[in-house]
């Protein structure tokens, strides 16, 4: 009787999550998703509770650990910058896969005696999954944070040594499958999942962290969703079900959005050195450079105006400076709009987070799909910490390794202004032809600096100062 | 766990991922962050599994195990569902020209 009424409790916590998720589809919702989400999550955790099995220094433990979870819970919610949310969220994604793997251990300790064929491999599989994710999301994070290289580390033969610890790991589960009892085979499970995380993540550049991120958001609801195999719960299954595909559904857009395949991703070490391909890009032609008062001129005159962020906005910590500037164009009866790259950043989404982060309001943001037919009657592009996804080689450049990718086409607008600390190539390491654009104007300095500079000029404070 | 629990659990789970499909999909870009934020803190439900070894408390083993996943998961859930509220809040939209932004008019 009781496991049917926690099993009733279960089904209500499932459509609360669905109901989360479905109202999450547009900002008016959105926040209500976020309290269906949780009373969801309060019935589930009730339900649980009222179990005769939890004995009494279990309650202590219990409330023990719920408190020192939500101590840790509530800075990592309130406090974090929107500047370091894609290693918050990788870091997330650790956390979740820890649990999640501690807790199949632990069921594997308690129950190997009697579980069947199934339950073993789905738990040889969890406990693979979640050690993966850990270990590769903590090195994601860790290199978002910046604590570890950006740059791609490969060695020779990577992937074929990647394969082989894939591959003992799966002998090993179907040897534990058929033989249950033997206790030594999952602290091995448990090392080489560690290893693999690792290894997936170490070849992996900072350009294709959004498809990595969320290709580790997949991951850890499918370890959540094996966790509830084997512990046959429904509500787990169903939670991971949906983290998992809302995971490989950004990860599909990230890929589409960079032409390129998962396996190109994972195996390709992208933005490694592609010295060949800067080289043949070697026909340097002129620059154009001018000042911040040349540029604040050009574009106190323009009718519209539209702002490309990038990763580099994100390092310079720009986005308030730049709200500020489009503030100062609004009022010189500028329309200023702004032009979001799906790839644009570390994660999905990154731009459009850190913009409403400065009040930018979000019906200025726009996708590429939205903007990029508007490009023709744009007067003044600013291009501000992005390269790659504004790129023209990408349309005709066969051997340019982001040949095919989908590209903001900012090189169709009257002027592009292009924000740079040097004439460095970007993250890919791809030469860009749009510098070399007579339409283009080069601003050199670091993107708060010259956004700031912009500010004054366009508002005229200079002005003001020397009366 | 019997065959036919398989099953069923089977069904479950495709079904599921299906509708996750078909609900994320529909999710404009702008939300993306935010949404990895709160499936995130949905996916931290596995705490309904660590409470069950920690609260039944069978072995020395399982107890610490089941406590780190505890601690584990309630930072994903109490962290993940403030800080998608924290994001979602800062969503706003243009005020309209008749009328004056009054809310948070900076100086």
């Amino acid at each position: 009787m009781r496991g049917h009424l926690v099993e009733l409790a279960y089904l209500v916590s499932v459509i609360g999550f669905a109901l989360s998720l479905k109202w999450m589809t547009a900002v008016a919702t959105a926040r209500r998703g976020i309290l269906a989400g949780e009373i969801a999550f309060g019935i589930a955790i009730i339900a649980t509770l009222i179990n005769p099995a939890i004995t009494s220094t279990g309650w202590f433990l219990i409330i023990i650990a719920l408190a020192l979870g939500t101590l840790i819970g509530i800075p990592l919610g309130l406090r974090v910058p929107m500047t370091a949310m894609p290693e918050r969220i990788a870091l997330s994604h650790a956390f979740g896969a820890l649990a999640a793997g501690l807790v199949g251990i632990a069921h594997y300790y308690l129950t190997y005696h009697s579980s069947n064929k199934f339950e073993t491999a789905v738990l040889g599989v969890e406990i693979v999954l979640g050690c993966l994710v850990f270990t590769g999301s903590l090195m994601a994070s860790g290199k978002l944070h910046e604590m570890l290289p950006q740059r791609p580390i490969t060695f020779q033969g990577q992937n074929y040594f990647n394969f082989v610890v894939l591959g003992v790991a799966l002998v090993l589960i179907i040897v534990l499958t058929f033989s249950p009892t033997s206790t030594w085979i999952v602290p091995i499970l448990v090392v080489l999942g560690l290893m693999f995380g690792v290894l997936l993540i170490i070849p992996i550049g900072g350009a294709d962290m959004p498809t990595v991120i969320a290709l580790l958001n997949s991951y850890a609801g499918l370890s959540a969703s094996a966790l509830g195999f084997v512990l046959d719960n429904k509500l787990l299954i169903v939670a991971g079900a949906l983290d998992g595909t809302s995971g490989l559904v950004l990860a599909i857009i990230m890929c589409r959005a960079m032409n390129r395949s998962f396996r190109n991703v994972l195996f390709g070490a992208f933005g490694k050195l592609d010295e060949s391909t800067a080289e043949a890009g070697g026909e340097v032609g002129n620059v154009r450079s001018a000042s911040p008062d040349e540029a604040a001129e050009l574009m106190k005159m323009a009718r519209s105006v539209v702002i490309v962020p990038g990763y580099g906005m994100a390092v310079a910590q720009a986005q308030h400076k730049v709200r500020e500037l489009a503030d100062a164009l609004e009022k010189e009866g500028v329309d200023v709009r702004y032009a979001i790259h799906p790839v644009a950043g570390r994660m999905p989404g990154h731009m459009n987070v850190l913009l409403a982060e400065a009040n930018v309001p979000y019906d200025k943001l726009l996708d590429m799909d939205e903007i990029n037919s508007d490009f023709p009657q744009v007067d003044v592009v600013l291009v501000l910490g992005a390269n790659d996804v504004v790129n023209p080689a990408a349309r005709h450049e066969k051997s340019s390794p982001i040949y095919g990718m989908p590209i903001l086409n900012v090189d169709q607008a009257q002027t592009i202004m292009v924000v740079k600390r040097s004439m460095r190539a970007g993250f890919a390491g791809i030469e860009n032809e749009l510098f070399y654009n007579p339409k283009t104007l080069m601003v050199f300095g670091d993107a708060k600096q010259v956004v700031s500079e912009l500010v004054i000029e366009v508002s005229g404070q200079r002005d003001a100062i020397s009366l | 766990m019997t065959a036919n629990e398989i099953i069923t659990s089977l069904f479950v789970f495709a079904l599921a991922g299906f509708l996750g499909l078909e609900i994320i999909r529909k999710v404009p870009k702008l939300l993306h962050t935010p949404l990895m934020a709160l499936t995130n803190a949905l996916s931290a439900i596995s705490l309904v599994g660590s409470l069950v070894i920690l609260g039944e408390n069978q072995t020395t083993y399982s107890t610490i195990l089941g406590f780190v996943a505890v601690v584990a998961s309630t930072i994903n859930v109490v962290g993940g569902f403030l800080i998608t509220d924290k994001m979602l809040r800062m969503f706003r939209r243009a005020p309209r020209p008749a009328a004056p932004a009054g809310e948070e008019a900076k100086p």
